[in-house]
């Protein structure tokens, strides 16, 4: 029998492509660049990059994380989840009860182990939930375990009792307003509205020195180009083809013998324990995580970063969340900052309408209809939006 | 609660199903009745499919055509009577559609369900029996023995031209073959093909009619559901006419044709 493996396509694609060598040249380039041109250059130079927008940069990279974590749900499995703030917010959390119990006798209140508020609050112990995380292996743990736990609880629920499309919307919304509002109340014991902050150090750094800074961007550029390889690795395997199945005809994966609500668990899974790690990154280059990261808005915000970039591209979700907080952070600085949430509603009405298949997704298709080859990622981009 | 419900079968308790007549067949349906918001599709509905048998079944719109195949993967479950698998071993009333896909029924829907964005050897891959675990098939690399598998079956479904096109970029009359080619893939013992010709050519109807008598000879058992008489007559295969949900006739195409009853609800005068 003869294998036509000299027609176009018959060569399986390359783990990367071209497009994913051109995603891991940029955020690898920009792991050792922007380090390099904040501390090896004088602070007049014009090639100087300061540490607030090391910082700034950083925390763009962790969103861009956060977007890819949604993208393989909702790009490779349509599982379009509202509530994925809520696994940025845990992972943030974690890193955050580290953080604070690091800071000691440093604190207002001096107390060597209860962190601030709980001295405020007049408890006299740590609650048993805050052991473990004045040792970092443990609370890096507890970025991936605690997300992942939730999704693994919410999702094994969710899918098997077959709750698709709009209604998984809705329940995961509910799911991170819940939480919204129990970290909300002091007595959850989580800081409660103020959260966690006043961070001193991490692993024995000062975290608003400009080398931890700068180890912090550098570190949230790997995570991202790990989390690119990864979700690559994933939708190309034949596990990522029965995730695209399901997305297309989940039944008929059912009728071929498939179980799809273990795939998309293990997808939801993984794209919790992501956005964990997205979280875990931000929260020392913010100096701050609370409550306020669980809310809706902020979850619905991450669908327009994938959308404008591309859903089902991957690359495309980093992108999307980099240009829209570049623009946030932009116009909210500005006279038009009254305006931003009007701009960001116009904005995913205007890629709906007119860019489908977002930036990268048109971009992808109008070189594919150049070039007559076949598409990079077999079965990649999904259909539109809406 | 449960007591009230056993009330029924209590009183009328259901047939052993260890005689020995029953137990051959490959797959037994029994007093299968099924009912939508007051409507009856499926009115005690009993017959039997032997290992190895071809059987077309015909009937007007309405009639529980695709009901009756929805019972039988597990898509809908019967609110009384029996069906079961594999000689009498296996009541695939207990168990859901990925179970009944497992134990080797294939299904073809009526409007063909092919995974468009996936290319056409992708689908065939998917579908191909194996391993079907998701931890596992993170890992899994594709094998010469399901390449040459794979090989075989583009032959007999004559796609192998258009192995690297989108499933979504065929014809009407191709994705009815892929989706075909798919069930052939997962080497079920049963297949049960939801109207294959609908919106074919001649051409693709008597090839698909040839198609499924290879298939058929190579062991598989097959259930059609047609109604395009020309190729139902092209199977040449043992008839069942079903409506209202219940079997109003069986026997060759000729014995059911005739059928008074058949005549009147069907076939028109």
């Amino acid at each position: 029998m003869s294998h036509p493996d000299t027609t176009p396509g018959a060569r399986p694609p390359a783990l990367l492509g071209t497009q994913g060598a051109i995603f891991l040249a940029i955020v690898l380039g920009a792991a050792v660049l922007i380090p390099a041109l904040n501390l090896l250059t004088p602070a007049g130079s014009a090639l100087h990059v300061p540490t607030y927008l090391v910082s700034l940069l950083g925390k763009y990279l962790c969103y861009a994380l956060l977007a890819m974590s949604v993208d393989l749900i909702w790009g490779y499995v349509g599982i379009l989840s509202l509530g994925q703030g809520a696994f940025f917010a845990l992972g943030g959390y974690a890193m955050g009860m580290y953080l604070m119990r690091q800071i000691g006798t440093r604190g207002v209140y001096g107390d060597p182990v209860l962190p601030d508020f709980m001295v405020f609050l007049n408890w006299k112990q740590l609650p048993w939930f805050w052991y473990g995380f004045d040792w970092f292996p443990f609370a890096a743990l507890m970025v991936l375990v605690a997300p992942g736990a939730l999704a693994l609880v919410f999702g094994w629920f969710a899918f098997r009792s077959r709750v698709t499309g709009v209604y998984l919307s809705i329940i995961t919304q509910a799911m991170t307003f819940a939480l919204l509002l129990a970290f909300f109340r002091n007595d959850m014991g989580f800081g409660g509205n103020n959260g966690l902050t006043d961070f001193k150090d991490i692993l024995g750094f000062n975290v608003q020195a400009d080398g931890t800074r700068a180890v912090l961007f550098a570190l949230s550029a790997l995570a991202l180009a790990f989390g690119y390889v990864l979700c690559r690795y994933l939708v190309r395997s034949h596990f990522g083809k029965v995730l695209i199945a399901i997305r297309d005809a989940e039944a008929r994966v059912r009728f071929t013998g498939y179980r799809a609500e273990n795939y998309k668990l293990v997808a939801f899974v993984v794209s919790a324990c992501l956005a964990g790690v997205a979280g875990a990154l931000y929260v020392p280059q913010v100096g701050i995580i609370n409550p306020s990261e669980f809310s809706p808005a902020n979850s619905i915000e991450i669908i327009v970063w994938v959308a404008v970039g591309g859903r089902g591209t991957l690359a495309g979700a980093a992108l999307g969340a980099v240009l829209v907080n570049y623009a946030k952070t932009y116009f909210t600085s500005g006279v038009l900052a009254p305006y931003w949430l009007f701009m960001l509603g116009g904005l995913f009405v205007a890629v709906t309408l007119f860019l489908p298949k977002g930036i990268v997704g048109t971009f992808l298709d109008w070189r594919s209809r150049h070039a007559e080859a076949e598409p990079d990622v077999p079965g990649a981009t999904p259909k539109p939006v809406a | 609660m449960s007591d009230i419900l056993m009330a029924p079968e209590a009183a009328n308790p259901p047939r052993a199903i260890t005689e020995k007549t029953l137990t051959d067949a490959l797959l037994y349906l029994n007093g299968v009745s099924v009912t939508f918001d007051g409507f009856r599709a499926l009115n005690a509905l009993s017959f039997t499919v032997d290992a190895g048998e071809m059987r077309a079944i015909i009937g007007p719109n309405g009639a529980g055509k695709t009901t009756m195949m929805d019972v039988i993967t597990g898509k809908t479950r019967p609110d009384i009577g029996e069906v079961f698998f594999n000689g009498g071993t296996t009541d695939l009333t207990k168990l859901d559609e990925t179970e009944i896909a497992t134990l080797g029924i294939g299904r073809k829907f009526q409007k063909p369900t092919v995974f468009e964005s996936h290319m056409v050897i992708d689908n065939l891959r998917l579908a191909l029996k194996g391993q079907r675990g998701a931890l596992a098939n993170i890992f899994r690399r594709e094998t010469g023995e399901e390449r040459d598998k794979i090989d075989a079956i583009f032959e007999t479904i004559r796609l192998s031209d258009h192995r690297y096109r989108l499933g979504g970029a065929l014809s009407h009359g191709q994705k009815q073959w892929l989706e075909i080619g798919m069930l052939l893939a997962q080497d079920p013992k049963l297949l049960l093909v939801d109207e294959p010709v609908a919106g074919m050519t001649d051409a693709e109807t008597a090839q698909t009619a040839e198609l499924l008598r290879a298939i058929n000879a190579n062991g598989h058992s097959v259930v059609v559901v047609e109604h395009d008489m020309t190729f139902v007559r092209d199977l040449g295969v043992r008839v069942m006419c079903l409506h209202e949900g219940s079997v109003l006739a069986e026997g060759t195409l000729d014995q059911v044709s005739a059928n008074e009853r058949v005549i009147e609800v069907y076939l028109g005068r």
